[in-house]
């Protein structure tokens, strides 16, 4: 056992693919000789050459275009984008070509591409750098939508998500890269259920992606005071594995969400509306979430620590749910 | 005249073929103009009528492997790369028959068998594809072309730059095809460029650009089995601009404002179908008995199309939501 990090769990995914399947290949900007904005395909270059790891212009558009087109046409891209922030110019593609095909050619065409971008706040990037859309993407039909938040599930989701015969957009969030485990050799997991990351008694805390971390440590706050939290990591963001968090609120009859997404229109207004769907008799309390303030998020350290979900936060929310 | 040919040699048979091929699309869309006015079709209807030289010509230089992305104006194309017209008008009824089952119209027909991918309706949105598509030949080692048709309004589109440059960067084997057809909608092309010099733009991306007359579907036709033959020897993409002019309304619901109906008459006078028939008759190549014979052929063809569109069933609406993926996983 050696300790990896996110980053090495990501880029021993996408070597342990090109190696399996020769159909694979890698684009995206800054991706080859750059080494990839985030060094996750620091190396890749050397080993794969520039056919397969292809560094493009910055026309997001056209190489998402390219990597679902190449799809159609028998291969299986990983698209990079390098942020969420600049997946909007790249959305007509993701959602007017890849989530539609295979339903509006009557399922003569399918899409077989991943598309992997980084997300989230919390490094002082300002509005335009700190974008979180899963919640965004996972409103559409036709896509699945990945939130790995562990070391193994960077390591383990992009094989099965490169075998499936769909368009899968993977979120990485952008503080998980530094993020280390105990870890030995990439093995490939569920890409369709979420996972209980924590047992608990009084309390649901469902949550995904980069919150998993602040959300497991308010946990454990809870814990000292005697409260036995629940932790649901979603995992899959569409379809959303609604089984895991009914069964967990049927035990605890009580939940927040925590989402880094803003909170209009957000994918725990979607979980908040299912549970209420499906569970509400079995709630001892109104829901609560824990979201992303509605502003862009700012600069200044105070105000963008303000603006996003921590653990304190939850702590608080968790409380007033549970009236103690 | 086999496909590979770099040029076309007019014999009488192949004359009756050109003929043929664009009376098929104008016969057709007009009586699809008459089902939508019967309401047998709905949605957006949008005739290529007028640009059928286009479609036929390029199709010409182009193989059974070789694939098609085609825009929301596409009924031609799709006829041309061999799509039955039987399935065609299903999918313009919203039949299971169609050929997408009934979950296109007439925006999005696609046809995986003769490599028709769309049928998209985002102006310029198909551009990417055929850059994904021809990237996936080039890297699998395939010697094959992706025609990509599109409009002088998707000139103004980013995607349309952003394709460009890096099929030229990565010299991917794409015939891209303008059908400059003067207005975007109802917008003039020099309302809204400020270079109106679409070949100039393409030869600025370091890609090897030339247009033709539109209306000359022999011209079109010789210019797309010399580009064809380019993209297929140098792996590297070619532009060609078709100069040509839509007849009917941008789609159903266009008054027109935008043009002179003199300026549409004009037009008009120099129809391909039109003029070829004129030189085919007058040089001898074709009879007055070849047209007639074309002309029954394909009455009989829509005759039997319509038929088939509606003989077509509904698909069940139970089945609603198959092929938004590919179900659920086991």
């Amino acid at each position: 056992m050696t300790k990896t990090s996110y980053r090495e769990a990501m880029r021993g995914a996408i070597r342990q693919a090109m190696q399996d399947d020769d159909r694979v290949f890698l684009m995206g900007e800054d991706v080859g000789e750059y080494g990839g904005c985030f060094a996750v395909s620091q190396g890749l270059l050397e080993e794969f050459g520039p056919d397969r790891i292809r560094d493009t212009p910055l026309s997001e558009s056209a190489f998402t275009g390219a990597g679902i087109g190449a799809a159609m046409g028998g291969m299986r891209p990983i698209v990079e984008v390098m942020t969420c922030n600049f997946s909007l110019l790249a959305l007509d593609q993701i959602m007017n070509n890849a989530a539609t095909l295979r339903h509006m050619s009557g399922g003569q065409f399918n899409v077989p591409v991943v598309i992997r971008m980084a997300t989230g706040g919390g490094r002082q990037l300002a509005a335009q750098h700190s974008h979180s859309l899963e919640g965004w993407y996972a409103h559409i039909p036709g896509i699945r939508i990945l939130a790995p938040a562990t070391v193994e599930d960077a390591a383990g989701m992009l094989g099965p998500a490169l075998d499936d015969p769909d368009p899968v957009i993977i979120f990485e969030n952008a503080l998980l890269y530094n993020e280390t485990a105990d870890f030995a050799e990439p093995v490939s997991v569920d890409i369709d259920h979420a996972a209980v990351r924590r047992e608990g008694t009084d309390i649901s805390l469902v949550t995904y992606g980069g919150s998993l971390g602040k959300t497991l440590a308010a946990a454990k706050e809870l814990e000292a005071d005697g409260i036995s939290a629940e932790v649901i990591d979603l995992r899959v963001l569409r379809p959303v594995d609604d089984r895991a968090i009914m069964d967990s609120i049927a035990k605890t009859r009580r939940c927040v969400i925590i989402d880094e997404g803003w909170r209009s229109g957000s994918i725990s207004a979607e979980i908040m509306a299912r549970i209420v769907e499906q569970e509400f008799w079995s709630l001892d309390a109104p829901l609560a979430r824990v979201c992303s303030e509605e502003v862009p998020v700012p600069y200044a350290k105070h105000l963008e620590k303000a603006a996003l979900p921590n653990a304190e936060k939850i702590v608080a929310a968790a409380r007033k749910v549970l009236g103690r | 005249m086999t496909k590979t040919a770099t040029k076309v040699q007019l014999t009488r048979s192949h004359c009756r073929h050109l003929l043929h091929q664009m009376l098929r699309i104008r016969r057709f869309e007009e009586k699809c103009a008459e089902l939508y006015t019967e309401e047998k079709i709905r949605g957006f209807l949008h005739l290529y009528i007028g640009e059928e030289a286009v479609a036929v010509g390029i199709m010409e230089a182009l193989g059974q492997d070789d694939a098609v992305v085609g825009t929301y104006r596409e009924h031609g194309h799709a006829l041309m790369k061999g799509v039955p017209a039987n399935a065609i008008l299903a999918e313009m009824y919203g039949k299971q028959e169609g050929c997408s089952r009934g979950r296109g119209g007439s925006m999005h027909l696609f046809d995986a068998s003769t490599r028709f991918y769309g049928g998209n309706a985002i102006v310029g949105g198909g551009l990417p594809m055929a850059v994904g598509l021809a990237l996936a030949d080039k890297l699998a080692g395939r010697d094959r072309v992706t025609a990509c048709f599109f409009g002088e309004g998707a000139v103004a589109e980013g995607e349309f730059h952003e394709s460009l440059n890096l099929a030229a960067l990565w010299q991917l084997p794409v015939l891209f095809v303008c059908e400059n057809n003067l207005y975007a909608m109802g917008t003039a092309l020099d309302r809204s460029e400020a270079e109106t010099d679409i070949s100039a733009k393409a030869s600025s991306y370091q890609i090897p650009s030339e247009w033709v007359d539109g209306m000359d579907v022999v011209a079109v036709e010789a210019a797309a089995r010399s580009a064809v033959a380019k993209v297929r020897k140098t792996t590297g993409p070619m532009f060609l601009e078709c100069r040509t002019y839509r007849f009917r309304a941008h789609s159903m619901y266009d008054p027109q404002l935008y043009r002179a109906k003199e300026e549409v008459e004009q037009w008009k006078g120099r129809g391909p179908i039109k003029r070829f028939e004129k030189w085919a008759l007058e040089t001898g190549e074709l009879h007055e008995k070849d047209v007639r014979e074309i002309e029954e052929e394909i009455a009989g063809e829509i005759a039997e199309s319509i038929a088939y569109a509606e003989a077509g069933t509904w698909e069940p609406v139970e089945d609603l939501t198959r092929d938004v993926g590919a179900g659920p996983r086991i």
